[in-house]
């Protein structure tokens, strides 16, 4: 606010009293008008946005029979909480506590391999470290569904079919590329100097490694962890081909299932899909400045 | 995707200080896991290509039996086309979707953050809640069409295969419109100021300064964004599997959910890796293409003009 009020008054003099309502923006980009044409294309692309969110939230409080009674773009006179206590009562409980204990088994190992990985790749040098660095970069262009074949015949033949690491172990392989390169490009940035100093000191690699760079790098740390919880969390390809038995079900999968078994039950197929977006959402609020401008970074460069 | 790093690589220090040659060693265990469930995987899916395998039983060598069987059937250039559409058409209401939204909020104004947390909602949910969703929304009976009133909304949107395709790429565009964006955005607000100042001393106007500034300097930024499309689409299974399963008739049946039926559900794993290859060169060839369209490594002008 401080920009709107200090910047106007020269401008204004050089053309008096016109358009005193678009000075508000600090500094403009593309023109003295505002522009019209993004504003208009951004307010139409929030609706397009937000009706189907708006529409999940409010059909989630009807009941079954008030959902084929109702306008379905109007919330219910009777809205409350029934399908949630129904979806809660279900075993979606189980299905979450599958998609927590995957979720977490794939974070953190990834999360602490990529930056000894890529606090390697900084550090050191030689042939096999730039080679590694090469693998890990050409392994950004491998997609999982072309390989899914041979990941199904390696679970299987370590008998890991149908349990929680049949998910985890690739998706931990398939998290490495991507987190190395952002965390490795994070770590250049941390001024040479420091780990001069901490070498002076006489502290090995290793202590360099936890006690030095893995706090600097904590921004990125989070960015690389809220995106691999997004992915693992809403993973559907690995769930279904790798696991067969309802109770190792994942929540998309469940979710899946869930609305083939209750179709004509709409509203609990949308509270159960309210319910297992929540942690998400707590994740994004959490991490969101450093996950934007973290992945921001990484891909407009 | 592979664009990205090449400019980083130049500001490395040139004299490295580590003599500790263990150091490397700190690669390993992520190397492990990366070769183990990716890159043995990909080499993996070539022989299977060339053998015969149902999933449960031994894997038998078949050389060029799945090929054949595969490349003379008549679902594959349907499939191919399918795909084909579905990336062309998606790309192109996606790019200029995100650039214009993408410069709307790079400019400062006091939307900004509050357009960039509701825009970034559609990528907080799986895939399978967004099909579940727009399946239930697109209801003729229960739908968005009953509940504004408009007939024409009411459509069996889903029954019908060229409206079905037109309905996955919509909602492929409403799940990643937002991000693109968000990339776009990035790169608009790196773009120098003096060169909009220069241009605005010239007298040149909005839809000047966009493709005479705005455009050019953002072009490595378009190549990476849609080398992130491109492929992207190739790989669509979630949405397709759970919203159409490939129907009505084969009118969504993309190349993924191709492979995934003849593989999984027909147990034909052989001719499923055919599929699988084929997606890999295809994937590779385009990324490559897209490379040499955005001309060459990005480091050198990436201020060109400033």
């Amino acid at each position: 606010m401080s920009a709107t009020l200090t910047s106007p008054p020269n401008r204004t003099a050089a053309k008096p009293a016109r358009r005193p309502v678009t000075r508000r923006r600090g500094r403009m980009r593309g023109g003295e008008r505002p522009n019209w044409v993004g504003a208009l294309i951004a307010c139409l692309w929030l609706a397009v946005v937000m009706i189907p969110i708006y529409w999940i939230v409010i059909t989630s409080l009807k009941s079954q029979s008030n959902y084929f009674a109702t306008n379905p773009l109007l919330p219910s006179a009777e809205s409350n909480f029934d399908q949630y206590k129904f979806v809660a009562e279900s075993d979606f409980p189980r299905y979450f506590l599958n998609s927590v204990i995957v979720a977490v088994g794939t974070v953190v190992p990834t999360v602490l391999l990529a930056f000894m990985a890529a606090y390697a790749i900084v550090r050191g040098n030689g042939r096999f470290l730039r080679w590694a660095n090469m693998l890990f970069l050409s392994g950004l262009a491998i997609p999982l569904q072309a390989v899914v074949i041979p990941v199904y015949l390696i679970i299987i033949r370590l008998r890991l079919y149908d349990t929680p690491l049949a998910i985890i172990l690739p998706s931990i392989a398939f998290a490495i590329p991507l987190s190395v390169l952002i965390l490795a490009n994070f770590i250049r940035d941390v001024p040479k100097e420091l780990f001069e100093s901490m070498r002076m000191d006489g502290a090995s690699e290793w202590a360099t490694m936890w006690q030095l760079a893995f706090p600097l790098t904590r921004p990125a740390l989070v960015t690389v962890s809220v995106y691999n919880g997004l992915t693992v969390w809403n993973g559907f390809l690995l769930p279904l081909i790798l696991t067969q038995s309802p109770d190792q079900r994942t929540l998309p999968l469940a979710l899946w299932t869930f609305q083939g078994q209750y179709s004509v039950n709409v509203p609990a197929v949308m509270a159960s899909v309210v319910l297992s977006t929540l942690p998400v959402i707590v994740l994004y609020a959490l991490g969101r400045r450093q996950l934007v401008s973290g992945l921001t970074a990484g891909f407009s460069k | 995707m592979t664009v990205a790093p090449s400019g980083l690589r130049l500001r490395r220090p040139a004299s490295r200080s580590v003599h500790d040659n263990r150091v490397a060693l700190l690669a390993v265990p992520a190397l492990i896991f990366f070769v183990g469930f990716a890159v043995l995987p990909l080499i993996g899916v070539m022989l299977l290509s060339f053998s015969q395998w149902d999933g449960i039983g031994p894997i038998i060598p078949a050389g060029l039996a799945s090929w054949r069987s595969v490349l003379s059937d008549p679902a594959l250039p349907h499939s191919l086309w399918v795909t084909f559409l579905l990336m062309v058409v998606s790309w192109a209401i996606q790019t200029p979707a995100s650039l214009l939204i993408g410069a709307f909020l790079a400019a400062r104004h006091r939307y900004r953050e509050w357009l960039a947390v509701l825009y970034f909602i559609p990528l907080l949910l799986s895939t399978a809640a967004i099909a579940i969703t727009y399946k239930a929304l697109l209801d003729p009976n229960f739908g968005l069409g009953v509940g504004l009133g408009i007939p024409l909304l009411s459509q069996d949107w889903l029954g019908r295969g060229g409206l079905a395709l037109g309905v996955v790429i919509f909602i492929v565009s409403w799940q990643f419109v937002p991000f693109h964006s968000l990339i776009y955005q990035g790169a608009i607000a790196q773009i120098p100021q003096s060169l909009y100042e220069a241009a605005q001393l010239d007298g040149a106007g909005r839809c000047r300064k966009f493709f005479a500034i705005t455009l050019p300097q953002v072009r490595y930024t378009i190549v990476t964004s849609s080398t992130l499309m491109v492929i992207g689409s190739l790989t669509f299974f979630d949405l397709v599997f759970v919203l159409t399963a490939g129907g009505p008739g084969d009118a969504t049946r993309v190349l993924a959910l191709d492979m995934y039926r003849r593989g999984f559900q027909a147990n034909l794993m052989g001719p499923a890796s055919v599929i699988a290859v084929i997606l890999v060169l295809i994937g590779l060839g385009l990324a490559l293409l897209l490379r040499r369209l955005g001309g060459g490594t990005p480091s050198h002008s990436q201020l060109d003009g400033a």
